[in-house]
């Protein structure tokens, strides 16, 4: 495991000089990139030794080495249905920030409205999303279309909440130096609500992304004919549990990038937020 | 310019918050005049209702009974001739220092609308008020980048770019240590000597009270009435010397033994 990247921040630079210096072996921000690569390294390592060591059988739990074979010989059925799994994930997550980020700030701008849909929103996202898959199929059919909504309906919540809260939660003071300048509603969230709603949204849409994964997964899982979800599921069918656990790791790894990805945008737009300890979440 | 003898006026004004039947009162039949100009101070035990008095006087909270006048007319809404700092500084995390500080210009009129015209203008007048309060070459940086007393400065100076008539202070120099306070006393009277807005400032330290005010009004326990109203005489400009004279610590005295806590 990598340490969460969001909320390490950095310590003010007044009590980082304060600190007694003693000379290091190697130097912190090279340890701070070096250490997921070795957390990550050992855990592979263990588990194939776990695998040598304790004979355990590939059908219940194959060894990395034969996941990386098993990866390299189904290479263009893995690629073609990981981008499948990208596609879908990615068109319903997007669907999920335009409609979240409206939601959002609807609700965080106006608490009538939040009072009002709040209720049927925790209802929505209670009820598990496997169960809406059949639904869905018969709906629109087997395929593209279910996922990309399961996506969608599973990605959105975090990001609605995050927009709201980080509306909602504007101090009542920076809102007064507003409201005595003359300053309409608009103005008020054009100035002071967006932008400090902003932190919020970016450290929604690194979780959204990797739930809208998830999303897209299991209705690939339970009704299609494409994806890495149906993959795994066509795999598991002939009982080629490595190349199930070659479409785990692919799905791991994209799950990884796209986060990466919005952690990187999250940096870049909302450095000031990534100070001092002022950030709520 | 002609100076109104009654540029702020209540008259029984009362402010309550909470609804119908859970009212809490927070200022009870308050009565005051203040000059086109005067400095005037309101000091008192905490929870008296002293920032409640500014919210009254910038129209950001109705009155419950009695009028607040300003400037002619009666409040009801916001009123926009005024700027406002608080003990937080409320700069906005992501605006740099000079960013801040033009805030009201993007919103106030008449700036408001030739913002974008008349930007290099405005931006150096922001520079020219930054570097009058001492913050000259920390335009750039970012409010947590700033010490307390940086930041106080610059909420300051975003209070007063839009040539504010009337300045609300709530207890603007609260959290920052003596040293710091006492320089921002000097900071903040050479900005109202040459300016001259009218200012309210709300504080509980006594000394910067008489420093600082012509007028200090004392008020009571929640709710908030006036119970005494000083002038204070001393030459302007004031210095930490005046605050050691013996007139001085009499006055400041004096005050101590009308609040009561």
């Amino acid at each position: 495991m990598k340490p969460p990247p969001t909320f390490a921040r950095p310590l003010p630079a007044k009590e980082r000089t304060d600190r007694p210096r003693r000379a290091p072996l190697v130097s912190a921000p090279l340890v701070r990139r070096i250490t997921p690569w070795l957390v990550t390294a050992s855990f592979f390592i263990l588990w194939e030794i776990v695998c040598v060591v304790f004979h355990v059988d590939t059908f219940i739990l194959p060894k990395p080495s034969q996941i990386v074979v098993s990866l390299f010989q189904h290479y263009p059925a893995i690629t073609a249905n990981a981008l499948q799994t990208l596609y879908t994930t990615l068109v319903g997550f997007a669907l999920a920030v335009a409609v979240g980020l409206f939601l959002g700030m609807l609700v965080g701008a106006m608490p009538p409205v939040y009072n009002g849909i709040y209720p049927v929103m925790v209802g929505l996202n209670a009820i598990p999303k496997v169960a809406i898959v059949p639904i869905l199929v018969i709906w629109f059919g087997i395929g593209t279309v279910p996922a990309i909504i399961t996506a969608f309906v599973i990605s959105f919540f975090p990001i609605m909440v995050n927009v709201a809260t980080g509306l909602a939660t504007i101090e009542p003071e920076m809102r007064d130096v507003l409201r005595s300048l003359g300053a309409r509603r608009w103005q008020i969230l054009r100035k002071v609500g967006i932008p400090r709603a902003m932190p919020y949204f970016f450290a929604s849409l690194k979780v959204a992304v990797t739930l809208a994964f998830i999303g897209s997964i299991v209705a690939e899982t339970v009704a299609s004919d494409r994806g890495i979800g149906y993959l795994m599921i066509a795999a598991s069918a002939r009982f080629d549990i490595t190349l199930v656990f070659a479409g785990l790791l692919v799905v791991a790894l994209m799950g990884i990038a796209m986060y990466e990805v919005f952690a990187y945008v999250e940096r870049r737009v909302t450095f000031w937020a990534t100070r001092g300890n002022e950030m709520l979440t | 310019m002609h100076k109104l003898e009654s540029f702020v006026r209540l008259a029984n004004a009362s402010l309550a918050y909470g609804v119908e039947d859970k009212e809490v009162l927070a200022i009870d039949d308050v009565s005051m005049t203040i000059r086109e100009g005067e400095f005037i101070a309101l000091v008192g035990p905490s929870g008296c209702g002293k920032s409640s008095l500014l919210k009254l006087v910038s129209g950001l909270h109705p009155a419950l009974r009695g009028e607040v006048i300003v400037d002619g007319r009666q409040v009801t809404s916001p009123i926009s001739i005024c700027g406002m700092a608080f003990q937080n500084s409320t700069l906005l995390p992501w605006r740099s220092a000079l960013d801040n500080v033009l805030l009201p210009l993007e919103i106030v009129e008449p700036y408001a609308s030739s913002f974008r015209r008349r930007k290099g203008e405005y931006v150096e007048r922001a520079r020219g008020l930054l570097r009058s309060v001492g913050l000259a070459g920390f335009e750039d940086k970012y409010p947590w980048e700033l010490s307390g007393g940086m930041q106080q400065r610059a909420s300051l100076c975003r209070a007063l770019i839009h040539e504010p008539r009337i300045l609300l202070l709530d207890e603007p120099f609260g959290a920052l240590d003596a040293f710091t306070r006492e320089d921002l006393w000097a900071v903040l009277q050479s900005l109202w000597i040459e300016k001259r807005p009218t200012v309210i400032l709300v504080t509980h330290d006594l000394r910067e009270a008489a420093y600082l005010a012509d007028t200090i009004y004392v008020s009571s326990p929640r709710p908030g009435r006036i119970v005494s109203r000083t002038e204070v005489e001393f030459a302007r400009p004031r210095t930490l010397e005046t605050t050691y004279a013996p007139e001085f610590i009499a006055k400041v005295h004096g005050l101590r033994e009308r609040i009561a806590h």
